[in-house]
């Protein structure tokens, strides 16, 4: 049938149908389905943009800094909003210190319970024990900073800094991370207050991780006669490391980005110090204490630069994390 | 006699080696244990404290219907209350068909597509930036511009910390409905926007439901993006127009005063958005295992 009859002929049974009384169903405009595809694609192109958003318009709000001081801004440690001089590195390395220390606490005991609740718990036990430590996430993080602040740091400092300051202060390298006085804020109690915080993080991908291990392979490993702690080291471990470490850089976007609870028990010194015992500052609580107080474009600029740094930082150890995982899940299936 | 050997060394080792090692596997499984324990210990110190230092406040009717007082006198945490209520409300309802519309196109248009990968993708990112930087990108788009603080940047800043949620979770429990029901909708003559919305919504509806309840948890606690948005107010106020109390934020500016009765009404406050956050995330958890 040449194409203009086919045509009319479709035409007309087009009109047939349109005339022909009926459910409505069956006259449903195509327009509706487009329309439909195009509302959620807009949302979807809104969320694939929000990221690139804010990094332009902290980019934007950070531009006096950004021209004044160029890269220098990251490794001048002058904060003086008296004479308008900004630099970057106190802020960052509290963040870094304080990120470290809850990765050092943090990541152990994350493997520890999630090698617990995957390979030791009765499976009855299994589900409550993983919603308690799960909870531990659902706190916010202001609970945490208040907490530590009137609970924590008080203990902290009568019983326990003391006892690391007399055992380590006469330590020939170890001892400049101890020095000075006990004053319970500081990098130290924000870090361990951090660690808490990432528990829950780094253990749940940890757990997701390790029921990916076949269990042939585990079988295998105690059939030969090994351990749990040697199936768990040596099959287990290997099996899944691109997904642990992803949990690990999860954890620690986490703990690099998170403000409320640091800002209570560090302190808030604008100054460089060795000890962790000392009271520093990070970019997160800098901004959440200085942001609304600021004055001047060049101080707002510089708080915005703080922003952006941590934005850079966050984004790029969230995104690694992020490939790592999506690599595990690849290759899942692939290797037996 | 290599089987007896081996049963009896399991039995009663007398191989130095292989003592060492189940040695090692005990005091590691131990170890293990112990740092379960160690997670549990801080969760319920926590609580604990909460329910010590709160339990009182949170007895007191006035918590509920006094304002937030000036240093020294006695009053309660009404207005900040009225306003977390509020912007929470407007966050989830502004943030809640946003992302449930892009989850949408990421499971069921998008599939394999560049668009839904790169923007899962981000979106994850997305899901774990730290608040304070939507904070900061709130205040440089909103606030900044109209000059003043408002509940209405606050919201919009909770609705930003909803979308991620929402699109992650609504995208997850759409992939798990099962391909032949769309077909059988599809086979029936149902357009795809009708088999979305009456077929695929309705399968996936509790699952979309736990995200939103956990993403109300997640809001309700955020302190972060609102102390550059929506600020703080002494007074009760219903303009989202203007500053609005909100329960993070007293609490944040009364337990850093040095006041004991401002101390008092902050501990009455974290406990109650602690109990608020988790009866939400136990109500989701239920109710997303009871459908599984």
């Amino acid at each position: 049938m040449p194409a203009a009859t086919l045509n009319a002929v479709r035409e007309n049974q087009a009109s047939a149908l349109a005339q022909a009384p009926g459910p409505r169903q069956l006259r449903s405009a195509p327009w509706k389905d487009v329309a439909f595809e195009w509302l959620t694609r807009l949302f979807a192109l809104l969320v694939f943009s929000l990221l690139a958003g804010i990094l332009l318009t902290l980019l934007a709000g950070s531009q006096l800094t950004l021209q004044k001081y160029g890269f220098s801004f990251i490794w001048s440690d002058a904060w003086d909003p008296v004479q308008e001089d900004f630099g970057a590195l106190v802020p960052i390395f509290g963040t870094l210190v304080t990120s470290a220390i809850a990765m050092v606490v943090g990541v152990p005991v994350s493997f520890g319970i999630a090698l617990f609740l995957t390979e030791l718990s009765p499976a009855w036990l299994k589900r409550p024990l993983g919603t308690a430590i799960e909870l531990l996430a659902a706190i916010p993080s202001i609970i945490y900073g208040m907490w530590g602040l009137f609970v924590f740091v008080p203990l902290f400092q009568t019983h326990v800094q003391p006892m690391l300051i007399a055992a380590f202060s006469g330590l020939p390298l170890a001892g400049a991370l101890f020095a000075g006085p006990p004053i319970g804020i500081g990098m130290l109690t924000a870090g361990l207050i951090l660690s808490i915080m990432v528990i829950p993080f780094i253990t749940a991908v940890m757990r997701d991780v390790f029921e990916l291990v076949p269990a042939m392979l585990k079988e295998s490993a105690y059939g030969l006669g090994a351990t749990t702690w040697e199936v768990v080291w040596r099959v287990v471990l290997p099996y899944t490391k691109v997904g642990v470490i992803g949990g690990i850089m999860l954890g620690l976007g986490r703990a690099l980005g998170e403000t409320m609870a640091v800002t209570f028990v560090i302190g808030n010194a604008q100054r460089l110090a060795a000890s962790l015992m000392a009271p520093g500052n990070s970019i997160a609580s800098a901004l959440a204490n200085e942001f609304t107080e600021a004055v001047g474009d060049l101080y707002f600029s510089a708080l915005i630069e703080l922003g952006l740094i941590l934005f850079l930082i966050t984004t790029i150890v969230l995104a690694l994390s992020k490939l790592l995982l999506m690599q595990l899940a690849k290759s899942e299936g692939r290797r037996t | 006699m290599s089987a007896s050997l081996i049963a009896a060394s399991v039995i009663a080792p007398a191989n130095p080696i292989y003592r060492a090692r189940r040695r090692t596997n005990f005091i590691l499984l131990t170890v293990s244990a112990l740092a379960l324990a160690f997670g549990l210990f801080w969760l319920a110190w926590i609580l604990g404290t909460l329910l010590y230092e709160g339990g009182y406040a949170l007895a007191r009717a006035a918590l509920y219907y006094e304002m937030t007082p000036p240093p020294g006198a006695d009053g309660g945490l009404a207005n900040a209350i009225g306003g977390s209520l509020v912007m929470v409300a407007v966050g989830t309802l502004v943030g809640t068909p946003v992302g449930i519309l892009a989850g949408t196109y990421l499971a069921e248009y998008g599939r394999g597509g560049w668009l839904s990968g790169a923007t899962r993708f981000l979106n994850d990112v997305l899901l774990s930036a730290p608040s304070i930087v939507i904070g900061l990108f709130v205040y440089s788009i909103y606030v900044a511009r109209v000059g003043h603080f408002s509940a209405w940047a606050g919201s919009f800043a909770l609705a930003l910390l909803v979308i991620p949620v929402v699109v992650r979770t609504t995208d997850d429990m759409l992939k798990l409905v099962p391909g032949s029901l769309r077909e059988a909708a599809m086979a029936l003559g149902c357009p795809m926007w009708k088999m979305i919305l009456t077929v695929t919504y309705r399968s996936a509806r509790t699952g979309i439901l736990t995200g939103i309840l956990l993403a109300i948890a997640r809001i309700s606690g955020e302190t972060a993006p609102l102390l550059f948005t929506a600020l703080n107010n002494q007074f009760w106020s219903t303009n989202l127009n203007a500053p609005m109390a909100n329960l993070p934020v007293v609490i944040f500016q009364f337990a850093m005063s040095p006041y004991e009765n401002w101390h008092r009404l902050a501990w009455g406050g974290a406990a109650l958005i602690t109990l608020a956050v988790l009866v939400l995330n136990i109500v989701a958890r239920a109710l997303f295992h009871k459908t599984d």
